[in-house]
């Protein structure tokens, strides 16, 4: 069992003693969630605002499949993913298994309908004010894009900063296709389950109050961000 | 300024997609829970690595699991327990030659309130039976893994099918799927049985109220066996540096290192290589 000081402790001699292993393995939490949002970003930030100002047939049900897909069960990508990287899948000859670059491609996978969702119902509820007067300068939908996606891009960071949440309590993909290797594949989250595993209880929980912390962190230099940035616009 | 930003995303997708690390060396090894958790691969491949230059990716799964993981190519080496499934493994073209590489033991572990009344007891096939009869918890890994073959051979042995158990009022069999830590924090939450191997016990932090009830018999006999998998089956395999690891696991220096590895002052694995048959 454990007592109530102990993942404290636990938490604060990782810190203090700034462990090499410790350090990587939040170094590669950090690189692998961020590099799986900024994919995301990347492409579901433009898609989610072109499916907010256009109109096509299907365009109700695919909206309706997007969000339906924030729901992804993690693990299910995780397999959907492993069986496509491992050697013996159609992707197996890039030889990604096990790999950081696999649980990238599969973070970016969760955490892209969760942006395209937001972005595009940001997008729509701008674009339902500013239709007119765009119009009126001569900008068609696919032309304001830009403007609507700067404009909104306050709220978009939240949309994001929603993305990166996924991403970093997410367990069940990167643990397939990481497959929790030391020193190589070894996030925050699968170093908490390996460590549960070991009966390690405070070190576990220790990890997690880490964990916690760094979201906590991101989170702040976001909302921080934001805040001058919007004083500035203003 | 919409393009600065833009810019600047770039900057930094480019900055944390980076690796950090340089390419390396290496073999994938897939291999059990109880030779990571138990904290054998953080002593041994140090050594290997040291001598070699190779590095060692270990990923750990169930015996079941792992010997999957090597049938699709996604490890270049095998070093797992449960000798009859490494033999159909090889059998079936997918490993070159077996080696047995060390032995410990499976213990049943039980909570100190012992229900069944089966401590002391000496003889694992009359315990099992007492646990059946009484009804007592008992916690199943349930996951295909080496320890799990090994707890369901003992269970055919005393000619019971605790899955019948599953349903019932009793209940008392619960498969759990998960692994051997996994199973002793449940035992431990459920004061339930469980079949665990030495090693994993022995390092196991979160043991409460749990002890050993029944060691010492012939037939909780726990042998690991490594295999190099077949190049021709997966030609992307890395069979020389893969080989180097089998090789240096057999050799007299990787057995010594083996018997080298004690928590608290307990000896976990004994290395076995030139034993006939092992």
């Amino acid at each position: 069992m454990i007592d109530d000081a102990s993942p404290l402790i636990a938490a604060l001699a990782l810190i203090v003693r700034l462990d090499p292993a410790f350090l990587g393995i939040v170094g590669l939490s950090l690189r692998v969630t961020l590099t799986a949002v900024c994919l995301a970003a990347l492409i579901g930030l433009p898609l989610g605002a072109l499916l907010a100002v256009s109109r096509f047939r299907g365009r109700l049900a695919m909206i309706v499949a997007i969000n339906a897909l924030m729901g992804l069960p993690p693990v299910v990508v995780g397999l959907v993913f492993f069986l496509l990287l491992s050697r013996s899948g159609p992707l197996g000859g890039f030889g990604l298994l096990f790999t950081p670059s696999a649980m990238i491609i599969a973070q970016a996978s969760l955490v892209l309908p969760i942006v395209i969702a937001l972005t595009r119902q940001t997008i729509e509820d701008l674009w339902a004010g500013y239709r007119e007067y765009l119009q009126s300068i001569g900008m068609g939908p696919k032309e304001a894009i830009g403007t609507l996606l700067w404009d909104a891009r306050f709220s978009l960071a939240t949309a994001l900063l929603a993305g990166f949440g996924r991403a970093t309590a997410e367990v069940g993909a990167v643990l397939i296709v990481g497959g929790n290797i030391a020193g190589v594949t070894r996030m925050m989250t699968t170093a908490i389950a390996l460590e549960t595993s070991k009966g390690d209880l405070a070190l576990a929980l220790g990890l997690g109050i880490i964990l916690v912390g760094i979201t906590l962190l991101v989170n702040a230099l976001a909302f921080g961000m934001s805040r001058i940035g919007v004083r500035h616009a203003g | 300024m919409l393009r600065w930003f833009g810019v600047l995303i770039g900057a930094f997708c480019l900055l944390t997609g980076q690796p950090t690390q340089a390419q390396e060396r290496f073999i994938t090894v897939a291999s059990t829970t109880s030779t990571q958790d138990s904290g054998l691969f953080d002593h041994l491949l140090p050594l290997f690595t040291q001598k070699t230059g190779i590095q060692v990716r270990v990923v750990a799964q169930g015996t079941g699991q792992a010997l999957d993981t090597a049938r699709r190519g996604d490890a270049d080496v095998v070093f797992v327990h449960a000798k009859a499934q490494e033999q159909k493994f090889v059998e079936d073209g997918f490993g070159l030659k077996r080696f047995a590489v060390m032995y410990n033991d499976f213990v049943l572990i039980g909570p100190a309130s012992d229900p069944a009344k089966i401590n002391g007891v000496k003889d694992i096939a009359t315990a099992l039976q007492t646990i059946a009869e009484k009804g007592a918890p008992f916690v199943s890994r349930g996951d295909r893994s080496g320890t799990h073959a090994a707890e369901l051979a003992l269970w055919k042995a005393v000619g019971i099918d605790p899955a019948k158990s599953q349903g019932n009022t009793q209940n008392w069999y619960r498969e759990i799927g998960q692994g051997m830590g996994a199973a002793l924090n449940t035992a431990m939450a459920m004061e339930a049985y469980v079949l665990s191997d030495r090693a994993t016990w022995l390092s196991f932090k979160n043991k409460g109220t749990l002890q050993i009830s029944v060691e010492g018999d012939a037939r909780l006999f726990n042998q690991y066996g490594v295999m190099l998998v077949n190049p021709a089956k997966h030609p992307h395999v890395k069979a020389k540096d893969g080989q180097a690891f089998v090789d240096w696991l057999v050799s007299a220096e990787g057995q010594a290192a083996i018997g080298q590895y004690k928590i608290d002052g307990k000896q976990l694995f004994f290395a076995n290589a030139d034993q006939q048959g092992a």
